[in-house]
């Protein structure tokens, strides 16, 4: 395996670059925003993507979709970066797309997997219950009888909640409120009696909602994998997620720096141009070290997830805690450089740092990942 | 798209199977032993004092093939290997615990620049003894007054007819009293622009009118030299490229020596073979399976989380460079990068160490920290401190205005 793109790869790659800047560009995203638009994305604009092969980027070709794998959903997520592009990409087609391939039935990847390759079903994760990302940390229940379970609980930060046609509902079947066995995952429709779904508008003008299940009724087939054992199911579609939203944020902190230093070329003060001050000089060429780093990471955890190797969760929780903190930096530098333009609403550069917070908070932090990783390593 | 293993084709399978027997048969025991210290290398010259029968032997050998220097050309006396089969010889040492057969300034800096600016002549006289450790090479670069600003070097070099008369001083010269010869910036041209006016000499250390000082360090060692011209016979021959254009030969010999430098941000184990976290799980202990210091668990963490990083980066560098794609720019910021990293984990080294860290002689013994943590701080000022590989990069890459 080399850390270099192929040649389908650099033509997916070139095809996504053209169409987020010409379909969905962050003029969009500011439209959206300012007329309070209810569904928070273009629709029409979401089956383009389908028809781009987007909304099928996991989805194995049997089940109507791309096949292009994770190397491919990050190419497509760099270019939602740099576009800051309103799409339901990650929560339908990266999270509920991987939840459905690694715990659904038969039947639910012939029907649903289909509806999401074309772009038709919305579905979305409703697992997180705590402010700060702890994803075992699950008190809602789920309690059987009579070949049915019955739900209870509230769920926070679930993206695209309130246009999601499908939810992904993590539950306790057993054990204690932290412990890993005993959470199950269950597909819940959306429109199901006991369901209430409150949209949460949230710092970057992307979609996020609260769920509440009340006595929320599910049939035994609706279980994605098996019972008690959903953490394992779970886990994968997060690191699914954080790998994503990791080659996200590097298309964030690439077009916001790129951004900043065509700034610094131009922008004149005491008669010279500001870039050649090397206050600034120097933290733009320690910010491009961390960019190319990030760059190499993203990728590396993407080819993890492709190959399925033992290592993988090591590579995402690196390349997650890495992309939090650099595109943390990389936008707060960049308003930084802009001065005072960089505070004001009608200039871009200050969506990139809002998008760079609220991705950096889902499914864990750089402190949730440096704690994760050195756990993994042993200490 | 998944991923596949990297095969070989049947001609690559062949050649590891033979260089495996070959370094089975011919690397002795001795020198499969993880290395110590500086004398387990081979640095070769004229007064080298090999340390074993073995370490003789191992050069020898592997220099007959050209293997001390897999990719140079065979008519020089390299090994004549394609990228691929030199990398197979690094993993099938690597894996058998090779030792390297020889290192050298003149394997890792001078032999490049002369493969590329150098004279047939040059070449056929100086880099078959770098490939057998014959000669040893020292770099005369810096100077008392042209430090990072390095172009403003004054070492004068005068024609005077059949040769070269050089006066002036060099300092940072490693290992200055242990070279036989020196490749050297001189000015040639006293009224052109800095850089305009710089050649590139090789010469004999044993030559009239060159003495050495050697500089001791804040660490206790000794390695580099202050290095004096007294009116230095030059023979004209040995100008490398064209006189005044020394500064190219310089600029592309010094992006080897920051690689080298760079790249020792991924090996170097400063303090042995444990890596920082286990040594601070040694050290200091769990509690409720963390660290139980948390703040350095977190500074341990990040550190080794930009080490990995930083390794991963050195590949897809590797990578992008063998698919042909441009990096040359790369190399400022993996010496940047790398000499910072190899700097923070010598630190993280010392606080896990605690007070047994500060241990201190006038003769360093093996494993002692604080003389290896006080070498480390040099890293990001030898070959182009770490301010100038930024402006290199604000300059060369960001594109950024000078004033």
């Amino acid at each position: 395996m080399t850390l270099v793109l192929n040649e389908d790869q650099l033509m997916f790659r070139d095809a996504a670059k053209r169409f987020a800047a010409e379909r969905a560009p962050i003029s969009q995203l500011r439209e959206l925003r300012d007329s309070h638009d209810p569904v928070g994305f273009k629709r029409d604009v979401w089956k383009e993507m389908a028809e781009m092969g987007w909304a099928g980027v996991l989805i194995p070709e049997e089940f109507g979709g791309f096949g292009f794998g994770f190397v491919g959903a990050g190419l497509i997520a760099e270019e939602i970066g740099r576009n800051l592009s309103a799409t339901p990409f990650l929560s339908t087609a990266i999270l509920g797309a991987t939840a459905l391939l690694k715990g659904g039935t038969s039947s639910h990847k012939e029907t649903l997997l289909p509806q999401i390759a074309s772009g038709e079903a919305i579905v979305a994760l409703a697992s997180d219950e705590r402010t700060r990302h702890a994803p075992l940390s699950i008190s809602a229940t789920a309690t059987s009888s009579a070949g049915k379970y019955t739900l209870n609980g509230r769920k926070l930060h679930v993206l695209d909640g309130h246009v999601a046609d499908w939810l992904i509902v993590s539950a306790r079947t057993s054990g204690d409120a932290n412990a890993r066995d005993g959470i199950s995952l269950f597909l819940v429709n959306a429109k199901a009696p006991g369901v209430t779904i409150t949209r949460m508008p949230i710092v970057d003008s992307r979609n996020a909602a609260y769920v509440e299940l009340k006595d929320v009724s599910v049939s035994a087939e609706d279980l994605l994998g098996e019972v008690d054992k959903g953490a394992t199911i779970l886990e994968a579609v997060l690191d699914a997620g954080r790998a994503v939203l990791a080659a996200e944020l590097l298309g964030v902190s690439s077009e916001a720096f790129e951004r900043t230093l065509a700034y610094l070329r131009e922008r004149e003060q005491f008669g010279v141009k500001i870039g050649s001050f090397q206050a600034l000089q120097h933290r733009a060429a320690h910010l491009f070290c961390e960019i190319e780093l990030l760059r190499s990471v993203c990728l590396r955890a993407l080819q993890a997830l492709d190959a399925q190797e033992p290592s993988a969760a090591r590579y995402v929780c690196l390349a997650k805690a890495r992309a939090s903190e650099v595109a943390r930096i990389a936008t707060n530098e960049a308003v930084q450089m802009h001065g005072g333009i960089g505070m004001t609403d009608e200039f871009d550069i200050g969506f990139f740092m809002k998008r760079a917070r609220a991705a950096a908070e889902t499914f864990g932090d750089a402190f949730y990942h440096t704690d994760r990783y050195a756990q993994m390593s042993g200490y | 798209m998944t991923a596949q293993p990297q095969t070989e084709t049947p001609a690559l399978e062949a050649f590891r199977r033979e260089v495996r027997a070959w370094l089975e048969a011919n690397c002795p025991p001795e020198m499969r032993q993880p290395v110590v210290d500086d004398s387990d290398v081979c640095w070769g010259g004229r007064n080298w004092k090999f340390k074993n029968e073995a370490q003789k032997v191992w050069l020898e050998r592997m220099a007959e093939r050209g293997w001390t220097v897999p990719e140079w050309p065979k008519e020089y006396g390299g090994g004549g290997l394609s990228k691929d089969e030199a990398r197979i010889l690094r993993e099938e040492m690597a894996a058998l615990n090779c030792r390297p057969p020889l290192t050298s300034f003149g394997i890792s800096m001078l032999g490049p620049a002369l493969l590329k600016y150098g004279s047939e002549a040059q070449k056929r006289e100086h880099i078959p003894k770098i490939v057998r450790g014959e000669i040893r090479w020292c770099q005369g670069y810096s100077e008392p007054g042209a430090g990072s600003d390095l172009a403003s070097l004054k070492t004068r070099a005068e024609d005077k007819g059949d040769h070269f008369l050089v006066n002036g001083s060099k300092i940072w010269t490693s290992y200055g009293d242990k070279a036989d010869w020196i490749f050297c910036l001189v000015r040639t041209d006293f009224t052109a622009k800095k850089q305009e006016g710089i050649s590139f000499l090789l010469f004999d250390m044993t030559t009239p009118g060159v003495s050495t000082r050697p500089i001791r360090l804040i660490s206790g060692y000794s390695p580099f030299t202050q290095t004096f011209f007294d009116n230095v016979k030059v023979p004209k021959e040995n100008l490398v490229g064209e006189l005044n254009k020394g500064w190219t030969i310089a600029k592309y010999l010094l992006t080897h020596e920051r690689n080298m430098i760079g790249g020792m941000g991924l090996g170097l184990r400063v303090g042995g073979t444990m890596t920082v976290g286990q040594l601070a799980v040694k050290n200091i202990g769990l509690a409720n399976g963390r660290l139980a210091e948390t703040a350095l668990r977190t500074e341990i963490a990040r550190f080794e989380m930009d080490a990995q990083a930083f390794a991963l980066t050195m590949s897809r560098i590797q990578d992008e460079a063998k698919a042909g794609n441009e990096t040359g720019a790369m190399s400022s910021m993996l010496k940047y990068y790398g000499t910072e990293l190899n700097k923070r984990r010598a630190e993280l080294m010392m606080s896990v160490s605690g007070t047994e860290g500060l241990k201190f002689s006038d003769t360093p013994s093996e494993g002692d920290l604080a003389p290896i943590w006080l070498r480390t701080r040099a890293n990001s000022i030898e070959g182009g401190t770490s301010e100038i590989q930024l402006n290199i990069i604000a300059k060369n890459v960001l594109r950024l205005p000078s004033r």
